[in-house]
């Protein structure tokens, strides 16, 4: 029996529907689980995601591109395959792809987070005979606190650099954890302003309907005393840059699950590193791969082969796989 | 412990040296009292003994986490800090026991010392059950060591001086030496000196600057002196009340190392403190030996007749700071200096010789002169205004160091693994290898000299061009070729190369070079030549 998905030089493909899940080559017909760039890669004829993901694929491949959206959990037919996408939880419109030819269900993940963050979608868990999970930060180093708790640091960490006189940055990724952010600190009642890498991406979701708090894009113009007390969000690209500096006095906090570690909030020079991560942690990705009680799993990007040999010896079979989402042990700081 | 606790955590937050000031000030001002003591303590290399050892506390950390060895393994290979990786693993604490301070965690660490294992065991256990994770991580410092916050001692000194309201210069005094934080409060340590003087405790030492771009601009040479850079141990002897004392820079107490300049004490007068380079002696050529002989001496707590014979030590004395009782810090140097040479020729003794001062009448002479630094196997030469007195720490303007461009060879990198600390996670230690025929011989070790821009995209490369996997250590493809710099080179049996380096490190990336250009073994050979 030929295997419902294989992992080929271009991503991973299904024989039987003709088609690449995340491809990192063009294809002819590409099935995407969210708008990240490394998953979502230019130059493909067709694309086919989410409903959710349609207007950010856009917004990051173009408005000319054939793309096709479609609802949660509906199935559709490409080729001898069955595909429906499920929420990942890991940003807006962000989802698993389940595959199934033949009777046999195969799930491929994406990224994933499972905690429900009110704005991503909740992680939902698809029993599978085969499951294709990411490992980003498979090692059981990384476990999150609640984000009720993060968000209570991060609001007493502004508290006191308002108190000190500090201008508030925090640095998060554009697209996912930029709106985790604002969502949960809409009900601060600060101003946010935002650095064009996120105030762009924010137009498009305002305008799709999602209940983000308005944002203030920052330009030469915009009077320092507006920012006072107020919060600036800015991507990882202009932390420390000279568009950064001209809020000084400020107190730099980085969003991102490698704070977790000390050595790397200190390499980024954060003032204070907040470890929130939009991807599973150790114990998450645990359950999840429990949960879809599958027989075999396979471990991409992160620490694939850690989590790979220790899934075998807790009795899943498991084995760990190259793809182009990153190379063995992918620090990115990117998507995170 | 949650304050001293609050505090570690702040200090890594913090980027900026005044921030670092402002918080240990406050330490300083509001602690416990013998939690300040402990931390002046932890923080000046007084740390006591280890009562558990890594091995242990990877083992129990293990049991309470339920994680097999290899999976702990590579955690700590991440994560890069033993204390942090505990900390990061175990379970959440169970909360319960009232919150103890800093000094009962360490007394109480220093009591296990003699426990059979299971009692220490069961402490440690208990500890991180009931610490919460900020806390754990600093308690488990407590027994591996090395905080790593990028707090100086200069640091530690200006924030004590400033909470107290004395002089920075006082306070470094006050508390160098000997003390025991069990037995003393800091305010007892900074202010009874007068009624407890103690006899062993040393002056800080002056460190100088690296001089960039020659002597030039310093102005008139007279009032400059020169003198060789010796590549020994930095060391301050002191004699005190019918007692020696010797004092290596890093403040550790070495006496019974150097029995030869122990010796001394028959001959000096009391009173006395000498800042000098410890080094291994070769009184034919009037010169010393190669650094690996003073090796030889470092490290060994048992000395062999064989050592002391092949390895003699002298103290090459180049500054006089306390004479007849009296500190004479504040005299010019050329007056300090003819009251070493006085002291020196009344002495008499072979363990005792004084650097000796190069005669030179322009800038241009001594920069010939400095070529031949590694024929006296020096590292270049110091310079030193004959008016300047003896300061505290590291200052720029009176005291240079002039040092001879380092040897170079272009080398491939052939293994990396991660580092440590504010590196952790990253590929940053490198080995690298010279071509023998049609073979590469690793032959060095580099954990710096790379920018952070440089050291990311090294990283990057190294994730996609592992070719095996070693535990920690990753294969890459000879492909990254660098030329790396070091101070000395000598034979070693030890090394598959035959060769050992002095210092080296990563003088910079060579894109330009192609692996089929880096040097060879026998260039390296060659070079080990001319040196011996």
């Amino acid at each position: 029996m030929q295997p419902v998905l294989t992992f080929t030089e271009t991503g991973i493909y299904c024989p039987a529907g003709g088609f690449y899940i995340d491809p990192w080559k063009p294809a002819d017909r590409a099935v995407i689980t969210h708008a990240h760039a490394d998953h979502a890669r230019i130059g493909s004829r067709h694309y086919l995601c989410t409903k959710d993901s349609v207007p950010l694929l856009q917004l990051r491949l173009g408005k000319d591109i054939s793309v096709q959206g479609t609802g949660w959990g509906e199935t559709v037919k490409i080729g001898g395959a069955e595909v429906s996408f499920h929420p990942a939880g890991h940003m807006i419109g962000s989802a698993q792809v389940k595959v199934t030819v033949g009777g046999q269900t195969w799930v491929a993940s994406g990224d994933y987070k499972t905690e429900n963050d009110g704005i991503s979608g909740a992680f939902e868990p698809v029993r599978c005979h085969t499951f294709i999970t990411e490992s980003t930060f498979g090692l059981p180093i990384y476990r999150w606190r609640p984000q009720t708790a993060i968000f209570g640091d991060i609001e007493a960490w502004m508290r006191e650099n308002e108190a000190s006189g500090k201008q508030s940055i925090l640095v998060a990724y554009s697209l996912g954890k930029a709106q985790r952010l604002l969502y949960n600190l809409a009900h601060t009642g600060k101003r946010f302003f935002v650095h064009g890498a996120i105030y762009n991406a924010h137009q498009v979701l305002l305008s799709a309907g999602w209940p983000l708090p308005p944002v203030e894009l920052i330009t030469p113009e915009t009077p320092k005393s507006d920012l006072k007390g107020q919060l600036i969000i800015a991507p990882p690209s202009a932390a420390d840059s000279a568009w950064m500096k001209r809020f000084s006095p400020y107190s730099l906090g980085v969003c991102s699950g490698w704070m977790q570690v000390r050595g790397n909030a200190r390499r980024m020079n954060a003032d204070a590193g907040f470890a929130i991560s939009d991807h599973a942690d150790w114990t998450g990705l645990l359950q999840s791969i429990r949960a879809t009680h599958a027989e075999k799993v396979f471990v991409t990007h992160g620490f694939s082969s850690t989590l790979a040999r220790y899934l075998e010896e807790n009795n899943i079979p498991a084995e760990a796989v190259r793809t182009a989402f990153g190379g063995e042990e992918e620090t990115t700081e990117t998507t995170v | 412990m949650h304050q001293f606790s609050q505090l570690i955590s702040d200090l890594s937050h913090s980027t900026k040296t005044n921030e670092k000031l402002e918080l240990l000030s406050r330490y300083f001002s509001t602690a416990d009292e013998r939690d300040k003591a402990w931390m002046l303590a932890l923080f000046s290399g007084r740390r006591p003994k280890r009562a558990v050892n890594s091995a242990q506390l990877r083992r129990w950390c293990q049991e309470a986490a339920g994680l097999p060895e290899w999976l702990f393994n590579e955690c700590y290979h991440t994560v890069g800090d033993l204390a942090e990786t505990i900390a990061l693993l175990l379970p959440p604490p169970e909360r319960g026991e009232a919150p103890r301070p800093l000094h009962y965690w360490i007394e109480s660490l220093m009591l296990l010392e003699k426990a059979p294992e299971a009692e220490k065991q069961a402490f440690i256990r208990n500890a991180w059950e009931q610490l919460q994770p900020g806390e754990r991580f600093v308690f488990n410092k407590l027994i591996t060591g090395g905080f790593r916050i990028g707090v100086s001692q200069g640091a530690m000194v200006n924030a004590i001086a400033k909470a107290y309201g004395m002089e920075g210069a006082v306070v470094s005094h006050m508390i160098s030496g000997n003390w025991d934080p069990q037995q003393t409060t800091l305010p007892q340590l900074l202010h009874n000196h007068h009624n407890n003087p103690d006899d062993s405790r040393p002056y800080p030492f002056f460190l100088a600057h690296a001089l960039d771009g020659g002597p030039a601009t310093l102005g008139e040479p007279a009032e400059w002196q020169a003198e060789w850079k010796w590549d020994g141990i930095r060391g301050q002897l002191i004699r005190r009340n019918g007692q020696v004392f010797l004092w290596s820079r890093g403040e550790e107490l070495i006496t019974d190392k150097f029995p030869e300049i122990a010796g001394l004490l028959d001959y000096l007068p009391d009173g006395t403190v000498i800042d000098g380079e410890i080094l291994a002696w070769d009184e034919v050529l009037a010169r010393p030996l190669p650094f690996q002989n003073l090796q030889t001496r470092i490290g060994r707590k048992n000395l062999t007749k064989k050592q002391l014979q092949e390895s003699p030590v002298v103290l090459l004395a180049y500054d006089l700071m306390e004479w007849n009782g009296q500190d004479i810090r504040l005299l010019p140097l050329r007056d300090r200096r003819l009251q070493l040479e006085a002291l020196a020729d009344s002495v008499n003794q072979p363990a005792l010789k004084i650097s000796p001062l190069i005669t030179y009448t322009d800038w241009d002479e001594l920069a010939t002169i400095r070529a031949q630094s590694r024929d006296n196997n020096s590292e270049g030469l110091m310079l030193k205004n004959a008016g300047s007195t003896y300061q505290v720490g590291r200052r720029r303007g009176d005291w240079w160091k002039w040092k001879v461009d380092p040897f170079t060879v272009d080398a491939v990198m052939v293994y990396a693994q991660k580092g440590h600390g504010r590196r952790s996670n990253l590929y940053t230690d490198y080995t690298f290898a010279v071509r023998n025929g049609d073979q590469l011989v690793p032959f060095a070790k580099a954990y710096s000299g790379l920018t952070d821009v440089e050291i990311g995209q090294v990283d990057a490369w190294v994730k996609k061009h592992a070719v095996e996997k070693f535990g920690p250590v990753r294969t890459v493809k000879p492909e990254l070729v660098f030329e790396i710099a070091f101070e000395g080179i000598a034979a070693s049996n030890r090394h598959k190369s035959g060769i050992a380096l002095r210092f080296p490190r990563i003088h910079r990336w060579r894109h330009d070079k192609p692996v089929s250009e880096i040097n060879t073994l026998d260039d390296l050979k060659q070079l080990l030549e001319q040196q011996s």
